[in-house]
């Protein structure tokens, strides 16, 4: 399905949680929405028989210098398509609807985001910290993050 | 007067596996429940590799981070240094070379056999039939050789470079490789007579962590996991890059040939096909590949302009894929990696219910996982 | 004894005269040269490997550059083994494991740092904010291996270093 397409048959389904389409420089194309509205369009994008998008290939935390971003890549095994879809977080108290309801593969993806940013996804069946020990203070993956002195006695 | 069995009073055990443990594949900790020799609940818990790549991948130039995809999957460094490539090569709309191309599905093709080996012998080994893991040790000796007179390394070899190679091949090489693979092809019917129709081995393995191709699907698995439940998708075939386009070879799926489709069995089928099919693949390559450079005009500085791309490509633990911000500076803004062993792990908890202790050993053998994949 | 054939003395009658030197029957030594022997020639190490020296680690107890010949079996079990080669990457949140292992190991117990990561961070010093810069600032360490990774060749000259520090051990007697 083409990307255009693509965007305005969600625009037409959701209406205003649908921001805009970032095509230029970006592959795939990045329909980008409004965090609140996450977990709707992941259901229409997985169920509607023209998307079918049922893999979710990758969820990524960014760190966008003014605000921090979730970044969707998802393929369709049917249709033989992909697009990406994209929702602007601001730096204080990140948080959005989890998708793990709608493709399992989410839950360690956000569970990284979680860790390594700070993104509270509401929702998840388990959110805890994953890569780093639970006692770590700070998400490191952040721009502004200071490296720590020493962890448990042991210099850095 | 003894108590009849339903008044005898029982309890769960919280057993901790790992993360030093001979049969998990690295540093892999599993909190078990168990209710006797019946798993309840496996939770797994990761990141006692986590080294902080992607933190890395902002701080260093892209050609700088090129060591570090090594140690991302280490058995099979090659294609994850020509993943990367690839990426950085799609994000900057690099043309690489066509005798550069084919040296990187050479190598690719090469390290895909030696990890399935090594997957081979460690799993078997885990099973606990020990000498197979011996005789594959000695077929990957032979591609380790192979390597070292390409590159000089014989486990992390940072070959593939953003525009092409580092090197061209050394005389000689095509003719080692084509030796090497007349003397292996024989060699799996060999491992298959040896090991894998064995009645034990059939035993353990079939109908244990059953996955149906939905599942596997929603649950985010790929590469030979996917394909064991019998999902025909493999990134070679439906999203061709290089000159894969331009070889002959068979996609392997499960067939369910000992016990339900998409159980361990099925998986290690079919990686032990995948090898053959990567014979297959080598020897059209090693007779087409043409004469040529094997580096394009990169500039020194190397400033991509801004944008995203997210690549993947097909490692033999699933897809390896990248997703890189560029800013229109030397170094990434982001680079996300998403690798096959970690989104792998998703499905851990739901299918090890109910297994033993001694099954959770074979699905984690069954998925190939690699910790530095999962915790980067 | 006087009737010590490689002392000198005389055989007794019955018995055919044993030769001095490598055919004789009996060996004279220290008590320290014999433990120190059994010491260096039966290495059981801990199967502990983190991340890529492990592969070359396994590689060189494997077919070709086979570590049994050195007497050296990988044992899964700290309790049974006398050697910790820590090869590969530690992270903080491995490090209290690490220690814990070390702990658990009984006397003598000796600690080889294999790979650039367990000597000193490795490729991942400079810019990573959870690996420990080296295996020393946790456990004592005896022999450091470089190399990232280190060839096999590297890790038995490794163990054959230890085994030279083994030799020189005195377990019995005091230092004059």
């Amino acid at each position: 399905m083409e990307t255009q397409a693509l965007f305005d048959a969600l625009k037409a389904k959701f209406g205003e949680a649908v921001l805009e389409l970032q095509t230029t420089g970006f592959r795939p194309a990045f329909v980008v929405v409004a965090p609140a509205s996450i977990a709707d369009v992941a259901v229409f994008l997985r169920d509607d028989p023209s998307m079918k998008f049922d893999s979710l290939m990758c969820l990524s935390g960014v760190d966008a210098k003014e605000r921090f971003a979730v970044a969707y890549h998802l393929h369709s095994l049917a249709h033989k398509h992909q697009i990406g879809v994209k929702a602007f977080l601001p730096r204080e108290n990140p948080s959005l609807p989890s998708v793990d309801a709608v493709w399992p593969a989410a839950n360690f993806m956000e569970r990284e985001a979680f860790d390594l940013y700070g993104i509270v996804f509401e929702g998840s069946k388990d959110l805890r910290r994953i890569l780093l020990p639970d006692d770590w203070e700070g998400h490191p993956l952040r721009k502004d993050y200071k490296y720590p002195e020493s962890y448990h006695g042991v210099k850095l | 007067m003894t108590r009849p069995a339903e008044a005898l009073p029982t309890q769960e055990m919280l057993i901790n596996m790992g993360p030093q443990h001979p049969s998990t594949h690295g540093v892999l900790r599993v909190l078990l429940r168990t209710d006797g020799e019946v798993v309840v609940n496996a939770r797994p818990d990761v990141g006692y590799l986590h080294r902080g790549l992607e933190k890395i991948g902002e701080r260093v130039t892209y050609a700088q981070f090129m060591p570090f995809t090594d140690r991302l999957d280490y058995l099979a460094a090659m294609n994850c240094n020509c993943a990367y490539a690839w990426a950085v090569e799609k994000l900057a709309g690099i043309e690489v070379p066509e005798r550069a191309e084919y040296i990187r599905v050479i190598v690719s093709e090469l390290n895909r056999i030696s990890s399935h080996l090594i997957a081979f012998g460690s799993f078997t080994a885990d099973m606990g039939a020990f000498t197979p893991f011996l005789y594959s040790i000695r077929e990957r000796e032979i591609v380790n050789d192979l390597f070292e007179s390409v590159c000089g390394n014989r486990l992390t070899y940072n070959y593939a470079r953003i525009g092409g190679v580092s090197a061209d091949l050394p005389p000689g090489f095509l003719e080692k490789t084509k030796e090497f693979l007349d003397y292996f092809e024989p060699k799996i019917d060999e491992y298959n007579n040896l090991i894998s129709y064995n009645k034990i081995f059939v035993h353990r393995l079939a109908n244990v962590a059953v996955i149906s191709a939905k599942d596997a699907v929603a649950y985010g698995l790929t590469g030979p996991n996917l394909r064991g439940s019998g999902v025909k998708f493999d990134l070679r075939r439906d999203e061709p890059y290089s000159v894969y386009p331009k070889l002959e070879f068979d996609v392997c799926v499960g067939t369910g040939e000992r016990g339900a489709l998409g159980d361990c069995f099925d998986r290690y089928m079919v990686r032990i096909n995948e090898m053959r099919q990567s014979i297959r693949i080598l020897r059209q390559a090693v007779a087409q590949i043409p004469e040529g450079p094997v580096m394009a005009k990169v500039p020194r500085l190397f400033k991509p302009a801004a944008g995203e791309v997210y690549f993947r490509s097909e490692c033999p633990r699933g897809e390896t894929g990248f997703y890189i911000i560029s800013d229109g500076t030397t170094n990434p803004s982001r680079l996300k990696i998403r690798t096959g062993s970690f989104v792998s792990m998703n499905i851990f908890e739901t299918v090890t219910k109910g297994l033993m202790i001694a099954d959770i050993v074979a699905v984690i053998g069954s998925f190939d996982i690699i910790l530095p994949e999962i915790d980067r | 004894m006087s009737n010590d054939p490689a002392r000198g003395g005389a055989a007794p009658a019955h018995a055919p005269a044993a030769p001095v030197g490598p055919d004789a029957q009996v060996m004279v030594g220290s008590a320290d040269m014999f433990v120190n022997w059994a010491r260096r020639s039966s290495l059981w190490y801990l199967l502990f490997a983190t991340a890529c020296c492990g592969i070359e680690l396994m590689q060189t107890g494997a077919s070709r550059y086979d570590l049994d010949r050195f007497g050296a079996v990988f044992r899964a079990s700290p309790r049974q083994s006398d050697l910790l080669i820590v090869a590969g990457t530690i992270t903080h949140k491995m490090a209290e494991r690490i220690k814990r292992l070390y702990d658990q190991m009984p006397e003598p117990k000796f600690v080889l740092s294999m790979g650039s990561c367990a000597n000193t961070g490795g490729p991942f010093y400079k810019d990573s904010y959870c690996v420990v810069k080296g295996v020393d600032l946790l456990i004592p360490v005896d022999v450091y291996v470089p190399g990232c990774p280190p060839r096999p060749e590297a890790l038995i000259d490794g163990i054959i270093q230890l085994q030279k520090i083994i030799d020189k051990k005195r377990n019995f007697s005091k230092k004059v």
